[in-house]
């Protein structure tokens, strides 16, 4: 027997207003230059991320413009309910990239932030129409690699087998997730297999792994089980937050040995294809 | 940063500690989300729903005031006596004085989150009124003597054989691990009730201001059996429910039924338009609707939180919530769990009562994207966390705005936001962390509880980028 259930008509589709609908996403053509925004985990602690970015980008021949004078996009302050503070760090970013380029960000995270936060950090601001158009510029550092750079890839490592974690913000936020599998699927003698329960969070959320760290352990601990249950050789993240957490974890958890060489996606990619040397880290 | 002495800190603890609990919560949860899923096979038609819903909502929101006297006068119209309650002392008030004039000594319920919210059972127990739950989930945490852990699917938190030993314990059947025969002796236990009761009490999912109808989602008859059998009807909702259209309800049904438990369509939808008319045969001889605020009119007021008023209870944010898969209903000590909990328990109790509530979140976005009436938890949850902190934020008036602004933090984040302003000082701020990383500490409780710190890199990124730009 059919099933019948509320469907809309298309009339009443069409007539749905545009301000409760995702936004499509547009790409520009591939440009002579582009900005890198590096972020503060990057800086720290995955710097061979960043430099994986950096030289993809120029691999697939898009010079890389990197101002010095970058910090952090604002993303703690304002996740902790400080948005004055998150503003003064976002608007000394914002003064930054002054020519046309678009901003690419090596993390979904990140970028979230700048692309669909700063807007409604400067909602009703003098700084409304800058911020506007600033996060209309901003690009996940893979998403651009894929949509706009076109990059070919040729593999030149050995067999391995692959679990990727997609982040939330990456998923949700920046509607990125294909692209990280889509460079991957790129390399022939990489076998990218996907884990159990893919779209649930690994824990981390900023303070939130502070602040609940019980509730955290115990999310970060089920994303290691599921990981590990894939038999991969490895795991990769395109945000250090996850991988911070997912490779603290398996550290600590010496049953998950198979997991200890967590990476940044990028990184990973640039290695295979020979842009940098050695193992993972 | 305090971890310890927080209530919810403790509650949620013990919670993620409890094995039992936090098998039947995954297994329940696992299978919530699977009937979701297989319920909205067509992700493109979803989305046109989804925002059907939300413009719906948001419709009936913006005419609020008029809608609710519309349906105030279409009520009276039909007979049924209209009350206001600003806080849960007076719905408590109302209804308790309707049961003094009834002389009524025992209410037969069917579901509804506003009585627990009003906390109704204790409050009528304590003039010698019974009140008993007729929804087999409630009826089965009113026997444990507990609160519901889940606002569409009360006991869910325990599994068969806890449900079979409870109900061999308080009721004296026998012991069966099976649903079916459960279901019916429970069934059997209820009827007599229904029969004996004074007054019905139940919720309502949605109030038609056009025809001034009630309308009453369930699967088990209990609801029917609730508002007809009893003399007296009372249904009590939150001033927010009322829609402007008899027609609205049906994309809302739509969505509440497939988000909530993967069902196209529930066993029952009752539509109330009133008592018992002279020529009809049965139906209660007078009907009550209790209209409470209690904080709504708070959301009301705000542009942006008044988002939050937009839910139609269906709890597919509870099912999808990672943190709520984890420490389950119980853990977060009020009466709405999980992510709508988080941002509307602020209001129903003040952000000073519920400060770890907008804080217990990845924000991960796993609500908001399931969300049927396209809710934005997430941005709300990071308001509130910003209303906690900030006591003179013109636009608050949120009760408690300002109780977390204390201690520490702010002026962590002041030093924060110094650093982070100019180039010159937070180059030079990495550059020496990363000089001195050999003195990173290797623990940092708690982080490395479970996990292991990553190490400071030897040369930062600025660094590395500056050396390649000299060369």
């Amino acid at each position: 027997m059919p099933v019948h259930h509320f469907i809309p008509d298309d009339s009443l589709v069409d007539s749905l207003s545009d301000d409760l609908s995702s936004p499509l996403k547009l790409y520009p053509s591939k440009p002579k230059k582009v900005y890198v925004f590096g972020t503060c985990l990057v800086d720290l602690f995955y710097p061979e991320a960043g430099m994986s970015g950096v030289l993809l980008l120029e691999h697939a021949g898009v010079e890389v413009l990197f101002p010095q004078d970058q910090t952090c996009c604002g993303q703690p302050a304002y996740t902790s309910g400080y948005k004055e503070e998150a503003r003064s760090v976002a608007l000394a970013q914002m003064s930054l990239f002054n020519e046309e380029y678009p901003i690419v960000v090596p993390s979904g995270s990140c970028g979230g932030m700048m692309k669909m936060h700063y807007p409604r950090l400067f909602e009703g601001t003098e700084y409304d129409q800058q911020a506007q158009e600033f996060s209309e510029r901003i690009y996940e550092l893979t998403d651009f690699l894929v949509h706009v750079c076109d990059l070919p890839l040729v593999d030149q490592g050995e067999q391995t087998k692959i679990a990727l974690h997609t982040s939330c913000s990456s998923r949700r936020e920046m509607k990125t997730t294909d692209s990280g599998k889509a460079l991957l699927k790129q390399l022939k003698n990489v076998n990218l297999v996907e884990p159990e329960k893919v779209t649930e969070c690994c824990g981390f959320g900023g303070a939130f792994s502070v602040r609940h760290p019980e509730i955290s352990n115990a999310m970060v601990k089920d994303k290691l089980d599921h990981l590990s249950n894939t038999k991969a050789d490895t795991f990769l993240s395109s945000d250090c937050g996850c991988l911070m957490n997912i490779k603290g974890a398996a550290e600590k958890d010496k049953s998950a040995l198979t997991l200890r060489s967590g990476e940044h996606l990028l990184s990973f990619v640039a290695r295979r294809v020979g842009l940098i040397e050695g193992g993972s880290e | 940063m305090n971890t310890t002495t927080d209530p919810f800190q403790e509650r949620s603890e013990a919670a993620v500690k409890d094995k039992k609990l936090r098998a039947n919560f995954l297994s329940a949860m696992n299978g919530l989300m699977e009937k979701r899923d297989l319920a909205f096979d067509d992700k493109t038609q979803l989305e046109a729903l989804r925002i059907l819903g939300a413009q719906v909502r948001q419709n009936s929101l913006v005419k609020l005031p008029e809608l609710l006297v519309e349906l105030e006068t279409k009520l009276i119209q039909k007979g049924v006596q209209v009350h206001w309650a600003q806080t849960p002392t007076e719905a408590v008030d109302i209804i308790q004085s309707i049961t003094l004039k009834e002389k009524a000594t025992k209410i037969i319920k069917g579901k509804s989150m506003v009585s627990e919210e009003i906390h109704l059972n204790d409050k009528m127990e304590q003039i010698g009124v019974e009140c008993l739950e007729s929804d087999l989930g409630e009826y089965i945490v009113q026997l444990a003597k507990e609160t519901p852990s889940h606002i569409v699917m009360p006991a869910i938190h325990k599994n068969t054989a806890e449900i079979a030993d409870l109900l061999h314990e308080k009721t004296g059947i026998e012991r069966k691990e099976d649903a079916l025969y459960m279901t019916e002796q429970a069934r059997l236990q209820l009827r007599q009730n229904f029969m004996e009761a004074d007054i019905g009490l139940s919720g309502v999912n949605f109030a038609v201001a056009e025809t001034g109808t009630l309308c009453l989602v369930e699967n088990e008859g209990n609801g029917r059996l609730t508002t007809t059998v009893p003399k007296t009807h009372i249904a009590i909702m939150g001033i927010e429910k009322v829609v402007e259209k008899l027609e609205d309800t049906a994309p809302l049904l739509s969505l509440l039924t497939r988000s909530a438990t993967g069902q196209p369509i529930t066993t029952y939808f009752n539509m109330i338009s009133g008592p018992r008319k002279e020529d009809e045969l049965d139906g209660p001889e007078s009907v009550h609707l209790v209209l409470l605020d209690h904080g709504r009119t708070q959301m009301y007021q705000d542009d942006e939180l008044l988002d939050t008023l937009r839910c139609i209870r269906c709890a597919a944010c509870m099912n999808h919530c990672p943190v709520y898969t984890r420490i389950g209903g119980h853990a977060y000590g009020f009466t709405y769990p999980g992510p709508i909990g988080k941002i509307l328990m602020p209001h129903l109790e003040g952000l000073d009562e519920t400060q770890s509530l907008p804080t217990a979140s990845s924000l991960c976005g796993a609500c908001a994207e399931v969300c049927p009436v396209k809710i934005p938890i997430p941005d709300l949850l990071v308001r509130l966390r910003e209303e906690a902190n900030h006591p003179n934020a013109q636009s608050s008036n949120v009760k408690g705005a300002g109780v977390k602004r204390r201690g520490m933090e702010p002026v962590i984040w002041s030093m924060w936001r110094w650093w982070h302003q100019g180039g010159t000082r937070y180059r030079l701020m990495t550059t020496t962390l990363s000089r001195l990383r050999f003195l990173q500490p290797g623990t940092l409780s708690p982080w490395t509880n479970t996990r292991t710190l990553p190490k400071l890199a030897k040369k930062t990124f600025h660094q590395q980028m500056n050396a390649r730009a000299k060369k």
